[in-house]
């Protein structure tokens, strides 16, 4: 077994027993239980398994654990505060903006870190911002208008 | 019109995996009110005509003699006054967790807050075919409906019971029955208290219309959505049990291959892996996904291959292929000579379709668990009740022994009706002792899942002076038999579908073979139109005689403002209309070809009529969704192979939409109050190829017969 590795996600430390090659994605999900990431294809295509990394979107299927040691993650189970859904999530709920909604944790964490980058996007920023995310069930123009909502609302509550 | 195929026969709707349903009612009653605590439980049996309202046309190519024609639904209210619906169907995205609690609510007379469904268990639910063919909501809509009045009707004759008067006058409303007279009012929760009542009702009272719905009929949001933002939701590759292991297989470098050598010494001596060969079958389980990958890493196994038709030759074989009289039930009206005779114009045109993949983004995945003998299986799949047959099937054990549950699910598009993931679960768990979860990966997804099936299609046609259609000949090869027949009017035709023998595992896709039936049809009526410069939307009308499918074609070209100019260089415009499955779809595009060839839909306009409608915030999504599906289908989408491998089974070299390719959209929903609602899952994507085709035609000169339309974009 290799030797544990300490990652910092959703502001708790963990100590984790993982080859260091081992995508983030399967400690996340498989070891530490956070399961809102999702598997959708391992080859950093679908966005489905987008995390923060130090802040910044990225695809934990081709993140190795070694990796992400030194940087604290986010996954979507990390937005929530006290209760209260982060305003990408409620602006997703509000506008509907899924159908199986196996995606939605990905463009959630997504957008999430767009706006970090860009608080006040056009909609072409965010079609640049989500191109690598995947919706099958075409749910786009609706989650165009949620994040819309959630630029404006971030802006207004200053989050 | 075409009529029913014989029974047993799995063609022509082979694609649909129909099989004749097992009817059963397991759950003895006293079972029920354990598992559920004491109240009131309603159930229905056989399947009715549903009075009162016009019945959606027979849909074509489904058969009713697949549908359960015992019980069916069934609803249970508890003593804290919480109804439940429970239904076979699953919920895969397409809301009816939350359209079905409509309907009942909306029946029941209760709070929509008050209603919970419980779907896709074979041990909860009653029997069902599959969710597929658009049919969750003309089947189960009724249903919910007769069950709540039952219902109702069994509350009110309670509390006339309770308060010794008569049922008549009592008023069922909020959640409770009250007399008028005496102003005595109990809650169902009460009315329902200290009773384990259950009653099979074959009642036949009118439910209420469309025009007096309070709960249906509104935009309300999806159950449970919370849990999808948060990510709280448990999708089966979630869920794990105490003690579960991964599994993972070891696939066949092609299709078909068979194992010559064999040798797993080194494999099985990896600590904590649970090494399985069966036949060609190779699978393990470890502790990690990782692990297993390992030890499966370290067999040595030699596979011999079978050669196997590729790309290249796919539309040649199918076409040099197809059974003589596979089609038990041909159109043939009037006389086709007739028709060529009195015809002032003729086209005839060869259309063709590749394979392509649903590709849902929750791959296949299962997890089993065996206890006593006995089967649990969770997997994302659309027919559980067959999954669960055949994994009884498979191990040997009484059906009573198995239970399939299926999680709300990361979508099928028709691409979840088999088992394979489960019974991949339950092998590798029934080795292990342990519970074992599979989980696809994308490229196994890609690669032994199944297609929806190529196809070659001919179409032979006359018109007369007036732009009339004479003759129409349509003979689908291969692809599938949804939406074969021509919606337009004309005397002498012959449509026939020919069965090809599997080249690809095929099956179903949204709106089956309709989608490719459409594309052939609508684009010859573009070029009919074309040739005698008639407007396509003219011509189209001038052939037809169906209102609904007129009213779905004048409200999109309305909205769209059809016919219109070209302004700029490289702008076309297309429209396509279709009906299937009891709705109708009617489209309009615009799309750009830049210098590059490369064609960009710049808007699409598309109206939908599907009955009364239950949830338009729900329609509007699957409208929507099912638009954006097809512009992939259309422009991009294909399965390459070549002997016996899959080519391409990545994301990064199957091309699916994406937020750059989504144009802007409209969705008109025509709301017919008057009709029983009918699905909605499939029928909007039916149109959406053709349009934009027709659209290239336009815009370049063009004319595409191929599905994809432009790969690689228009070649000029």
């Amino acid at each position: 077994m290799a030797n544990p590795l300490q990652l910092e996600v959703n502001g708790k430390r963990y100590m984790v027993k993982y080859p260091g090659d081992t995508p983030l994605l399967y400690v996340l999900r498989d070891e530490l239980g956070l399961t809102g990431t999702k598997y959708g294809c391992g080859e950093g295509q679908c966005g489905a398994c987008t995390v923060l990394l130090g802040g910044a979107p990225r695809r934990s299927c081709q993140i190795p654990v070694s990796a992400a040691a030194d940087r604290p993650v986010t996954t979507i189970e990390g937005l929530e505060q006290n209760g209260k859904l982060h305003p990408v999530q409620q602006a997703f709920l509000e506008a509907g903006a899924f159908q199986c909604a196996y995606c939605t944790t990905g463009m959630i964490m997504s957008s999430v870190g767009l706006l970090k980058t860009n608080p006040n996007p056009s909609p072409a920023d965010i079609v640049q911002g989500l191109q690598g995310n995947m919706c099958r069930c075409g749910t786009h123009p609706r989650i165009m208008e949620a994040v819309l909502n959630a630029a404006k609302a971030s802006r207004e509550s200053g989050r | 019109m075409i009529e029913r195929a014989d029974k047993f026969v799995p063609e022509p709707e082979r694609f649909e995996f129909s099989e004749n349903p097992i009817h059963r009612f397991e759950l003895a009653r006293r079972d029920f009110f354990h598992l559920l605590g004491a109240g009131i439980a309603i159930f229905t049996s056989a399947t009715h005509t549903f009075a009162g309202q016009e019945t959606a046309p027979q849909s074509k190519g489904f058969h009713p003699e697949e549908l359960p024609t015992d019980i069916s639904a069934w609803l249970h209210i508890s003593e804290d006054g919480i109804v439940t619906g429970f239904t076979g169907k699953a919920e895969i995205g397409q809301n009816i967790r939350t359209s079905l609690a409509q309907t009942i609510a909306d029946e029941l007379r209760v709070p929509f807050e008050s209603v919970r469904m419980v779907t896709a268990d074979t041990t909860l639910t009653p029997f069902d075919a599959g969710t597929f063919g658009s049919r969750s909501t003309p089947s189960m809509t009724p249903e919910f409906r007769r069950v709540a009045v039952a219902a109702r009707e069994l509350l009110v004759a309670e509390a006339a019971k309770k308060w010794n008067v008569a049922p008549t006058g009592l008023v069922a409303a909020d959640g409770k029955v009250t007399d008028p007279v005496s102003h005595n009012s109990a809650s169902y929760g009460e009315l329902a208290q200290g009773k384990t009542l259950a009653q099979v009702l074959p009642a036949d009272d009118p439910t209420t219309p469309a025009t007096q719905w309070t709960v249906a009929g509104k935009e309300i949001p999806k159950v449970g959505a919370r849990a999808f933002v948060t990510g709280a939701h448990q999708y089966t590759p979630d869920m794990r049990l105490p003690g579960m292991l991964h599994g993972k297989v070891l696939r066949p470098p092609s299709f078909g291959a068979t194992i010559v050598v064999y040798d797993d010494s080194a494999a099985k001596a990896k600590p904590g892996v649970t090494l399985v060969r069966d036949g060609d079958f190779v699978g393990a389980a470890a502790p990690t996904v990782h692990e297993a990958q390992k030890a499966l890493d370290a067999v040595k196994v030699k596979w011999k291959e079978v050669p196997q038709i590729s790309n290249g030759e796919i539309f040649t074989y199918l076409k040099q292929n197809g059974a003589a009289g596979s089609d038990k039930h041909p159109i043939k009206e009037g006389s086709l000579q007739e028709g060529y005779a009195g015809a002032a114009h003729r086209l005839d045109a060869t259309y063709t379709v590749e394979y392509i993949a649903h590709a849902p983004l929750e791959p296949r995945a299962a997890l089993a668990q065996w206890k006593d003998g006995k089967l649990t299986v969770w997997t994302g799949t659309q027919r559980p009740f067959a999954n669960r047959d055949e994994l009884a099937a498979t191990f040997h054990v009484p059906e009573s022994s198995v239970r399939v549950i299926v999680p709300d699910m990361g979508s099928a598009y028709g691409g979840k009706h088999t088992s394979d993931a489960a019974l991949e679960a339950a092998r590798l768990a029934r080795a292990a002792g342990r519970p074992v979860k599979v989980v696809w990966t994308r490229e196994e997804e890609f690669t032994w899942a199944y297609f929806r099936p190529a196809g070659v299609i001919e179409v032979k046609s006359a018109i007369d002076s007036d732009g009339k259609l004479t003759a129409w000949e349509f003979d689908n090869y291969h692809s599938g038999k949804s939406g074969i027949e021509t919606p337009y009017v004309v005397a002498n035709q012959r449509v026939e579908y020919h069965a090809v023998p599997l080249v690809l595992r095929s099956g179903s896709y949204r709106g089956l073979a309709a989608t490719a039936n459409h594309f052939a049809r609508e684009t010859h009526m573009d070029a009919l139109a074309r040739a005698v410069e008639i407007d396509p939307l003219a011509f189209r009308v001038k052939n037809l005689s169906d209102a609904r499918m007129r009213a779905v074609l004048e409200a999109a070209a309305k909205s769209f403002d059809w016919p219109r100019k070209k302004t700029t260089d490289g702008q076309g415009f297309g429209l396509a209309a279709g009906n299937e499955k009891g709705s109708y779809v009617a489209t309009c595009v615009e799309i750009a070809v830049d210098a590059k060839g490369e064609v960009k839909v710049v808007r699409v306009v598309e109206a939908f009529e599907c009955g009364a409608i239950v949830n338009p915030d729900g329609l509007r999504n699957q409208v929507v969704g099912a638009i954006i599906q097809g512009l992939g289908a259309a422009l991009f989408e294909a399965i390459q192979f070549e002997n016996g491998r899959i080519q391409n089974p990545h994301f990064a070299s199957y091309r699916v939409p994406r937020f750059r390719d989504i144009p802007e959209i409209e969705a008109i929903l025509l709301d017919r109050k008057d009709i029983v609602p009918a699905g909605a899952g499939e029928t909007p994507i039916m149109a959406i190829a053709p349009a934009i085709g027709n659209a290239i035609f336009d815009a370049t000169g063009k004319r595409l017969n191929i599905l994809p339309l432009v790969p690689k974009g228009v070649e000029t």
